[in-house]
């Protein structure tokens, strides 16, 4: 039982094919297209810069900041070392306070669990709160499957619903729409919808009021994710803007929760340190409009049918590995995709999955899995120029940038025993993993390109290479080299702490 | 329904199973070091903390009303004139105090509905913490705050707040609260930067609030 740690293939992963947790095309030829999509990219660019220049301000107010986290690192740390005591004392708590408690393996069971609960109370119709899980599972499409319709009542959500359309960011998912395509969305897709709309965020937002508020009003079961959950007592907690989320998680009789098993943290004391860390990290608030927190089943407050649905889907096989197990701690907060300067450039749709940006380059190869193929998944280790920016940004200290070198290096691993005769821009890709993949051969490879070293030392790239690796930075800029870094975690590694 | 029960029990096992092998070679952990800020500078009902309160309060464009005790029923009732033409009926919970209800139209929860709740002008409620660094309030549906949905449907809430609820950190108010109840933090009215990062204010719920900050006597 022990062998396959550390092994691609060893634990299951999420099925690539259910749900979002890849997209259709690799990196490099999803990003051509963003590239080329001038509105998208100023949209992004102006969403990431606002929201960096709010964040840093609130951020700066707080004196204690690196203490945080700091606190939010090694609770994350601690809640992985001891997930299965922590889930299991999580539903003890839940079930002794009325609610359900299910276990999904993957995408197709927690559908098929929320689809039966949805089904048992006669429901055609939930409400739901912004929740990437459910997107990670395609939950929606399940639904409609099997006749039952999910309406996102998060006004991006909503937007991106009625466009048909898929979310780019993770705190702003319309952000590649502007106020004119909203507009028109709405006249096309809203029901009964004023046909006098302007295209005033005001007066945009006003009709989804309208239009969602009948929804609250009559919804019999919401579905919502949960951005932590107690173990120590069994509590739950959704934050939000909005007050959608309220409506979800107080109005209807039937409450279905899925969440991810990372999410659990181990009490609610912990709670103090992620309340202040993720609304600033994440919309630069102080605090966001509204959090919310439910135990169970409270009688004659809020639904009486409370139903939490714990997901795997990929994730045991990420907590499997030492070092790629640090990206199950991400908060969702987005600070990372706003700081990355190759985010900011291609958006978030080039990363396929749901969870775009530095997060989602470690998070979602993980989860389906490193095989060393063309799987799109697989070319996402190398969206990123390793600048550091995502790893100073993160609120709970997350080494992106190593977690991405872990997986470049298990890429090349993988390649090795799959491929014997690669493509052209496998040799290139395979050629920059072999010399980062020994000290020594990385070593010959910075004194062969001190010219370009000495060039990333100012710009954080480097954009010409000698050949091999050159046919690389023919399509993308190669990081500079973190050498020290990697030297030591290579040799951690080969010491034996990584397999 | 059994066979669901069943399907996630085998589900379960295995979850778990998977879990403890992933961790089968895992390094413990190090200790959690907790260094921030559990207190803040502030002395407890301070006017200076009372200050931070208001600034943050201002800052979500709430209505920050200081009063004291005994003009808190004048206060609703002016907030209720200008807001509906003194017509205005408010939600409160039936154990909102009787003293606090002159001058003013109260309609008592006694499981309105949420198509009642939306027909009501407002809500008024107290609460059971504030926090000052951050502009929040804390309700847990304690005494004198009903159930969440009050504070939820209606489109304006008034919520009274005294100096001595006020708290100046995060981790100071978590501790006075008890993890069991339905809480919601609170900070500003509802809003959305959805759309081009245009700052909309309350999407679902109440679009107006009111703090009225009570004073000791
Ligand atoms: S990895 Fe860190 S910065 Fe990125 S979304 Fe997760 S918590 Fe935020």
């Amino acid at each position: 039982m022990t062998t396959f740690l550390g092994l691609p293939g060893g634990l299951p992963h999420a099925d690539r094919h259910t749900g979002q947790v890849e997209g259709s095309l690799r990196f490099p030829d999803a990003a051509r297209t963003a590239l080329a999509d001038g509105q998208l990219r100023t949209n992004i660019g102006a969403a990431t810069r606002t929201i960096r220049t709010k964040r840093a301000a609130v951020v700066a107010e707080v004196p204690d900041w690196e203490e945080l986290r700091e606190a939010g690192r090694a609770i994350k740390t601690d809640t992985m070392a001891r997930l299965p005591e922590l889930l299991l004392q999580l539903e003890e708590n839940v079930t002794a306070r009325g609610g359900v408690v299910h276990w999904a393996r993957d995408a197709t069971q927690a559908n098929a669990i929320v689809a039966g609960l949805v089904r048992a109370v006669g429901a055609t119709e939930v409400v739901k709160v912004k929740s990437m899980v459910t997107q990670e599972i395609g939950l929606n499409e399940a639904l409609a499957e099997r006749g039952i319709t999910a309406w996102e009542t998060d006004l991006a959500e909503l937007i991106v619903q009625l466009g048909h359309d898929k979310p780019s960011h993770i705190l702003v998912p319309a952000i590649h729409r502007n106020r004119a395509q909203i507009r028109e969305i709405f006249l096309r897709e809203m029901p009964g919808v004023d046909s006098g709309l302007t295209d005033e965020p005001r007066d945009l937002a006003m009709a989804a009021r309208r239009y969602l508020r009948a929804k609250f009003l009559t919804a019999q079961v919401a579905v919502s994710g949960a951005n932590f959950a107690v173990a120590d007592t069994g509590t739950l907690t959704v934050v939000e803007s909005e007050g959608n989320g309220r409506m979800c998680l107080t109005l209807p009789q039937t409450l279905i929760t899925v969440m991810g098993i990372e999410k659990v943290v181990p009490t609610f004391s912990d709670l103090e340190v992620f309340l202040q860390l993720l609304p600033r990290s994440s919309t630069g608030e102080r605090m966001n409009p509204y959090t919310s927190m439910w135990t169970g089943v409270t009688p004659g407050d809020g639904p009486q049918d409370v139903h939490l649905v714990l997901l795997d889907n990929g994730r045991t096989a990420t907590l499997a590995d030492q070092v790629g197990r640090a990206a199950l701690h991400c908060i969702r907060c987005s600070a990372c995709l706003n700081v990355c300067p190759v985010y900011e450039r291609t958006g978030g749709h080039a990363y396929g999955s749901v969870y775009p940006g530095p997060i989602g380059a470690v998070l979602s190869p993980q989860l389906t899995g490193i095989t060393g193929g063309d799987d799109p998944n697989d070319s996402l280790p190398y969206a990123s120029s390793l600048c550091g920016a995502c790893f100073d940004a993160c609120p709970v200290k997350i080494d992106i940038p190593n977690l991405l070198v872990n997986l470049r290096a298990q890429h090349t691993e993988a390649h090795a025993d799959t491929h014997r005769i690669p493509s052209a821009e496998q040799i290139a890709m395979a050629a920059t993993a072999w010399a980062m993949s020994s000290p020594s051969r990385w070593a010959r490879a910075q004194a062969t390109t001190r010219a370009g070293r000495l060039l990333g030392r100012r710009r954080q790239v480097i954009r010409a290479l000698p050949a091999p690796l050159s046919a690389w930075t023919a399509a993308r800029d190669l990081p500079r080299p973190p050498t020290e870094t990697f030297r030591q975690w290579w040799a951690a590694r080969d010491a034996g702490e990584h397999r | 329904m059994s066979g669901l029960t069943s399907m996630t029990g085998a589900a379960r096992a295995e979850i778990l199973a998977r879990t403890r092998a992933a961790l089968t070679r895992a390094q413990p952990p190090g200790p959690v070091v907790r260094d921030y800020r559990t207190t803040g500078d502030l002395q407890l009902g301070s006017p200076e903390l009372v200050a931070l309160l208001t600034d943050r309060l201002v800052d979500y464009r709430a209505h920050v009303h200081p009063v004291g005790t005994e003009q808190i029923s004048a206060a609703i009732a002016g907030i209720a004139a200008a807001h509906a033409g003194g017509a205005a009926r408010f939600v409160v919970a039936s154990d909102f105090a009787t003293a606090w209800r002159q001058g003013w139209g109260a309609v008592e929860d006694h499981g309105l509905s949420p198509r009642e709740l939306d027909e009501t002008d407002g809500a008024v409620t107290t609460c059971r913490v504030a926090i000052a660094d951050t502009g929040t309030l804390v309700l847990d549906a304690g005494p004198g705050q009903g159930r969440r949905a009050i504070t939820l449907v209606p489109d304006l809430h008034i919520c009274l707040v005294r100096h001595d609820q006020i708290v100046q950190t995060v981790p100071e108010a978590l501790r006075r609260l008890d993890a069991g109840r339905p809480i919601t933090f609170i900070s500003g009215p509802s809003a959305t930067s959805d759309i081009e990062l245009a700052r909309v204010e309350g999407v679902h719920g109440p679009r107006i609030l009111h703090v009225l900050l009570i004073s000791p006597p």
